[in-house]
């Protein structure tokens, strides 16, 4: 996989986005996602625009890092204008290329699209730039946490991800592992027709899950040792508070939803 | 002394048409009492542990722990009492940093946060990972992910603590850590403790030893009793220290000696006594 | 075959925030046919130099060469096939690699691999796994139900049915009992000779180093620290606590007989029944007619 690719990628900081309760940027990129959906002025998407590219460049994570990381994404978005450009046909007729004509309508079509595209990626991606994954499944156990009434394994699910999270690296290293026991073996997993290259993931991923259930084997145990139980009569450590930043987060994006609305045409 | 731990006439298969992986065990553990349990792969002295704490129940006999039976429903109970720490220090760690694994256990009881946080810097500091305390998992060697699983264990303030091999997949520096981590820890609180080893030099440190073999206890005392048998140990594919034997030895080559030395220190105290003598 | 290291330096992600120098140039020569012990603790880069041996790595400075293989900084590796078949690599915890649906099938994936005919692929199985002392009859079970002991010597058996020249082996007895770590070290010894096999065993047992090999290299931060026969290096006790290591209790027994009774008992190899001789005569008072 890409080391370039930032979309999951957790990148440490000390900026006002990366201190804030990740309950108020999960709610916070919830209604942004909602509401890019109602700009429909120049000044209603530079508004959006703004808020999105500050927020960015708050985290003081390098432009460079998140432009090369969103490469995958810019190819779908140039794909989205594109469409647009040439399938709408509203307005009037600007200019053609061979024989396709480009309308006005086409135009703003394709780039308001792509612009909301852009907006989306950008701002949920922050969300994973700025949080680590086990703040982000606190947050989601917490806002869950009203489902439990209606028998909804809150708790486990919190908890499965987060062993899941602390087991990535180790799985990560296990893989390397086995892949050069193999290789020593004779396995050639970069070179030869397709065929032989997926036959050769065989010896590789048989003893990665033979692994992967013998840890779950004896982490269960372990965990038992230690009293655990189910999520009942459990107390945590882990503590997600409002601070005071997360309310002036909240006034101001109160704020820009508020602009919002005088801005729209 | 009072007896910690008590095993009566305990048998144990894990299913019935399996044989008997412990026939018939008997013995006890003493507060503040060090005792090794030693025998090859195979011999009953993982189950043994697991029995200690309800992870398994046994087919007959009895197990008590502080007074209590072992059954299912004292176990909760029986594990806030007894900590165990197992030989592969990637599969019990369950937190995704060193302070989450250590308040593992106590979130499981119920503890108040206030309490937590106060027993994670308490704990940490014993085993000296204090400076790891925002560590991920993978960052740590195999022997600061032993020591955090000590902690953890140590946070919930058992009274017995089982170290099940919990040395055997370490390199010799991080075998060295333990060893002294938990003997400093045991000298500080007052504790019981079992350790299931293969280390021949680790067993001679211990108050009381016992050998298993094929599911029974073969023998049972300290460790000078212990080595000075030799011969029966090797009988059962048991190894000696480098002691007992080169002792052994130098008997054999005529210097008679005066006790069965269980380190260095004693067995040159043992040859500088005969060499003045001399 | 015989093994050369050529000012060989190792360097993971370099021109990253996360470079890291495993080696540093690295020289030596592993003439064929010997026994060799590479020690030094985790981290020191033991297991980065052995994968050099089989092209897992590639140096990123200076030339290894194993036999007619030569690896070269920059240079792509020709017939990498062949090294790894003549270079048979038994990693930590083999077992963890087994997977067919039975041991013959396990032991004989390597052979298969490398293209070697069946009829013989079925003699070198059955070769292998009298090697490894297990019975014939556990060729047809599965591998995941044998015990944790008898997988680890299917594993070894999957690498020894390569028939390989050179036997790399990465703390092979890891995790086994003292009797099985014997057993597996004794069954090395005896491959090693029978084979004549040039064999690297990277170990954390100074005793497993002092009794098999006969040359050592001491790895520290990724730089040789020492080398030379085992009876050699271990003597210096003092430099080698420097570095976090351990010797063989024997050579830490005779030194701090020294200091005690202030008489030297030089180490030369000798038996602990010799030892014990010896010994007595010193305490004796009698060395000086010896």
């Amino acid at each position: 996989m890409s080391s370039n690719m930032i979309i999951g990628q957790y990148v440490p900081g000390n900026s006002v986005i990366h201190h804030l309760d990740p309950r108020t940027k999960i709610t916070i990129i919830f209604f942004f996602v909602l509401i890019v959906f109602f700009a429909n002025s120049v000044m209603s998407y530079g508004l959006l625009t703004v808020f999105s590219l500050g927020s960015a460049l708050s985290t003081r994570i390098p432009v460079k890092y998140l432009v090369k990381g969103l490469t995958p994404v810019w190819f779908l978005i140039l794909f989205t204008f594109i469409l647009h450009l040439f399938v709408t046909k509203e307005g009037t007729v600007l200019f053609s290329i061979l024989t396709l004509d480009v309308y006005s309508g086409g135009l703003i079509q394709g780039l308001s699209l792509s612009l909301r595209f852009f907006l989306l990626i950008l701002v949920t991606s922050l969300l994973t730039l700025t949080t680590t994954p086990i703040a982000i499944t606190d947050a989601i156990e917490d806002m869950l946490g009203p489902l439990k009434k209606f028998r909804f394994p809150v708790h486990e699910l919190a908890l499965m991800m987060s062993i899941s999270l602390r087991f990535i690296p180790t799985l990560m290293q296990e893989t390397e592992k086995i892949s050069k026991a193999q290789a020593s073996r004779g396995v050639d997993f970069k070179t030869g027709p397709i065929k032989d290259r997926v036959k050769a993931i065989v010896p590789l991923l048989v003893p990665l899950f033979v692994s992967a259930f013998k840890r779950a084997e004896e982490l269960a145990m372990a965990m038992e040792a230690r009293g655990y139980q189910g999520g009942e009569g459990r107390s945590k450590l882990r503590k997600l508070q409002i601070s005071r930043l997360d309310i002036y987060s909240f006034i101001v994006f109160g704020l820009v939803i508020f602009g919002l609305f005088l801005t729209r045409s | 002394m009072q007896h910690f731990i008590e095993f009566r006439n305990v048998s144990f298969r894990y299913r019935e048409d399996h044989p008997w992986v412990l026939k018939n065990v008997s013995f006890h553990i003493g507060s503040n009492e060090w005792l090794a349990i030693i025998g090859h792969n195979g011999s009953g002295k993982s189950t043994i542990a697991k029995l200690m704490n309800g992870l398994l129940l046994p087919q007959t006999g009895e197990i008590f722990v502080d007074g209590m039976p072992v059954n299912e429903n004292t176990i909760w109970d029986v594990r806030k009492t007894v900590g165990m720490v197992f030989q592969n220090p990637d599969n019990q760690f369950v937190g995704t940093t060193v302070r989450d694994d250590v308040a593992f256990g106590m979130e499981n009881h119920g503890l108040p946060r206030e309490v937590m946080l106060k027993r994670i810097e308490e704990s940490l500091q014993a085993v000296g990972m204090s400076e790891y305390e925002r560590h991920e998992p993978h960052r740590l060697s195999g022997g600061q992910k032993q020591r955090v699983a000590i902690a953890s264990v140590l946070a919930v303030s058992p009274e017995l603590i089982i170290l099940d091999e919990a040395t055997a997949m370490l390199d010799p520096r991080g075998r060295r850590e333990i060893m002294e981590t938990i003997r400093e820890v045991q000298r500080k609180r007052s504790l019981s403790l079992i350790t299931i080893t293969h280390d021949l030099n680790e067993v001679t440190q211990a108050d009381r030893v016992i050998v298993m073999n094929e599911g029974e206890t073969w023998m049972e005392g300290v460790p000078r009793d212990i080595f000075a048998q030799k011969d029966a140990l090797q009988d059962i594919g048991l190894d000696t220290p480098f002691v007992t034997k080169l002792a052994a030895e130098l008997s054999g080559a005529g210097l008679a000696m005066q006790r069965e030395p269980l380190n260095h220190q004693e067995l040159l105290e043992d040859l500088w006594t005969l060499h003045s003598k001399m | 075959m015989d093994i050369t290291f050529q000012d060989v330096s190792y360097i993971y992600q370099p021109n990253s925030p996360f470079e890291f120098r495993a080696l540093e140039d690295i020289s030596f020569h592993i003439p064929s046919g010997s026994f060799v012990a590479v020690i030094g603790h985790t981290g020191s880069g033991k297991s980065t130099l052995i994968q050099h041996l089989n092209g897992l790595v590639r140096p990123t400075n200076g030339e290894v060469i194993v036999g007619s293989h030569s690896m070269k900084a920059g240079e792509k590796t020709k017939d990498l096939k062949d090294l790894r078949e003549k270079v048979g690599v038994v990693f930590q915890y083999p077992e963890h690699q087994l997977f067919e649906e039975n041991v013959e099938k396990d032991i004989g994936f390597g052979p298969l691999n490398f293209g070697v005919k069946e009829e013989e692929i079925k003699r070198r199985t059955r070769e292998a796994i009298q090697a490894v002392q297990l019975p014939e009859e556990l060729l047809d079970r599965s591998p995941f139900d044998l015990s944790g002991g008898q997988m680890r010597r299917v594993a070894i058996a999957g690498v020894l049915a390569m028939s390989p020249d050179v036997l790399v082996l990465d703390e092979p007895t890891a995790g086994l009992d003292p009797r099985g770590q014997r057993e597996i070290m004794e069954m090395f010894h005896r491959l090693h000779k029978e084979k004549r096999l040039t064999t690297v065993l990277v170990t954390h047992s100074m005793e497993d180093a002092l009794r098999y090999a006969d040359h050592v290299i001491i790895l520290n931060h990724g730089k040789k620290f020492m080398e030379g026969q085992p009876k050699e290096v271990f003597v210096n006790e003092k430099e080698l606590r420097e570095v976090q290591l351990d010797v063989p209790e024997v050579i830490q027994f005779l030194n701090k007989l020294e200091q005690r009774l202030g008489k030297k008992v030089p180490y030369h190899g000798q038996t602990i029944t010799q030892l014990a001789k010896e010994l007595a005569a010193v305490v004796k008072g009698r060395e000086a007619h010896e």
